[in-house]
């Protein structure tokens, strides 16, 4: 039986983590490649990298840094932000990087999840999904949470999964930086509605709510980014706190 | 000298980053020669079946890789290739092994098989000496290997399933070894020094 998995997230700018940590024994406190090491060895199942670089550099810079955390780290990891050309996802899949999660680009040009699912495969392709009540219903937001598409929340997910990904990456923004939980209503609707495995994201502030989106869906994974960053909770005590709830773990 | 298997169909570079890590001598290559020069083989494989066969065919490897006397080992759907035929756009494999590749079962489980899963270990073997039974290597794949007279290991997710195969000089794994940290890496250091 698979373990349920936990994903630190690492929002990256020019190879440096953006959100702010205070782990104090880094070298480099910003070094993406150092904080990725340190969530390895603390018994991460696998790493998310979200490239927020803006400049004409962003392509190389990105290709640099999955280079240097594949020499890093032994688990695996997935790469994102601003990927839009099948060419892309060859150089990172052949630099290192698992998977890649695409976002804004497959909202523009749905096709890509076709041709990518077929030249790399399904498991490497996640679909990165923001979704937003509005006026009661879950829209789908673009370009980093800024633009509101007319995209549904939950037939979206599923096209996406007809297309071809192998993964979903389910970020809510209303809970998003809340450190309320999960959106475990629609996580739960969208687990038992499609086939492929969802990583829950968004408002995770405390390991019981990791615990309940566990116990109350059926997501595969659940991600975090400051809570990690900020020593607020240790990878180990949460997952030694979910193996004492009789959740199925990496230990 | 060990030689990664390069024929567009794998994800090499983790592979040898995973090879840094014991110290070994290596290289990449689709080339005939570098795999009939060589002390062992490692041959990975992401994607799918029938392109992997295909991009065999083109490099001349596929009959090479049915008599070679090398230790050999496949990587994921490097070993499902040794299987006599995958469902998986209906492809003739490399007929190494008389066993067959499905897919799971999108109706009782996730499709693809994603993430860590307890391997067990079933027959004596070299490849998982020193690696505690029941321990979690790291999966990613929508086809599995049935079970058969080779099989040395074994994983469930739905149907119980091939999770490692040794015959002769025939090795395979379907999890990522290179993506399975220290155990991972513990499982290539012994194909390297034991096999």
């Amino acid at each position: 039986m698979l373990t349920k998995r936990i994903i630190p997230c690492l929002d990256v700018k020019d190879g440096k983590v953006v959100k702010g940590t205070n782990f104090v024994n880094l070298r480099d406190a910003g070094s993406a490649v150092e904080l990725a090491e340190r969530y390895y060895k603390e018994g991460a199942d696998e790493l998310v990298f979200l490239d927020i670089t803006a400049s004409e550099e962003k392509r190389k810079t990105l290709i640099e840094l999955v280079k240097d955390v594949a020499a890093a780290i032994r688990i695996p990891f997935t790469v994102g932000g601003g990927i839009s050309e099948l060419d892309d996802i060859e150089v990172l899949l052949n630099s290192g990087a698992d998977k890649v999660s695409l976002n804004t680009s497959i909202v523009k040009n749905p096709k890509l999840i076709e041709d990518a699912s077929n030249a790399f495969g399904s498991q490497a392709i996640v679909a990165a999904i923001d979704i937003k009540n509005v006026n009661g219903n879950h829209k789908i937001f673009i370009k980093g949470g800024k633009e509101e598409t007319e995209l549904e929340g939950m037939s979206w997910c599923k096209e996406t999964v007809e297309r071809g990904a192998g993964e979903i990456l389910l970020t809510s923004m209303d809970k998003d930086g809340t450190k309320e939980g999960y959106d475990n209503e629609f996580l739960k609707a969208l687990s038992d509605s499609v086939s492929v495995p969802v990583i829950a994201s968004g408002g995770a502030g405390d390991k019981r709510h990791f615990l309940d989106t566990f116990k109350n869906t059926n997501v595969e994974a659940c991600l975090a980014a400051s809570l990690f960053h900020f020593s607020e909770l240790g990878i180990k005590e949460l997952k030694k706190y979910l193996k004492q709830n009789e959740i199925n773990v990496r230990l | 000298m060990i030689t990664i298997i390069d024929y567009g169909a794998g994800n090499v570079q983790s592979v040898k980053n995973a090879l840094d890590d014991i110290n070994v001598e290596y290289q990449v290559s689709s080339a005939e020669f570098a795999v009939c020069n060589a002390d062992k083989v490692i041959f990975p494989g992401v994607g799918e079946a029938a392109s992997a066969m295909q991009k065999l065919n083109l490099y001349n490897l596929s009959n090479l890789l049915r008599i070679i006397k090398k230790p050999i080992l496949g990587i994921c759907l490097g070993m499902q290739l040794f299987g006599k035929h995958s469902t998986e756009r209906d492809t003739n494999c490399l007929g190494v092994i008389d066993a067959n590749v499905f897919k799971f079962d999108e109706s009782k489980v996730t499709v693809p098989h994603m993430g860590w899963n307890k391997v067990e270990v079933v027959k004596e073997n070299k490849l998982f000496d020193g690696i505690d039974d029941n321990t979690y290597f790291y999966f990613a794949n929508s086809y599995y290997l049935e079970n058969n007279e080779h099989t040395i290991a074994t994983a469930k997710h739905d149907v119980e399933f091939t999770a490692a195969i040794e015959y002769k000089n025939y090795y395979g794994v379907q999890f990522h070894p290179e993506k399975s940290a220290e155990a991972g890496i513990k499982l290539l250091k012994n194909f390297i020094e034991l096999c």
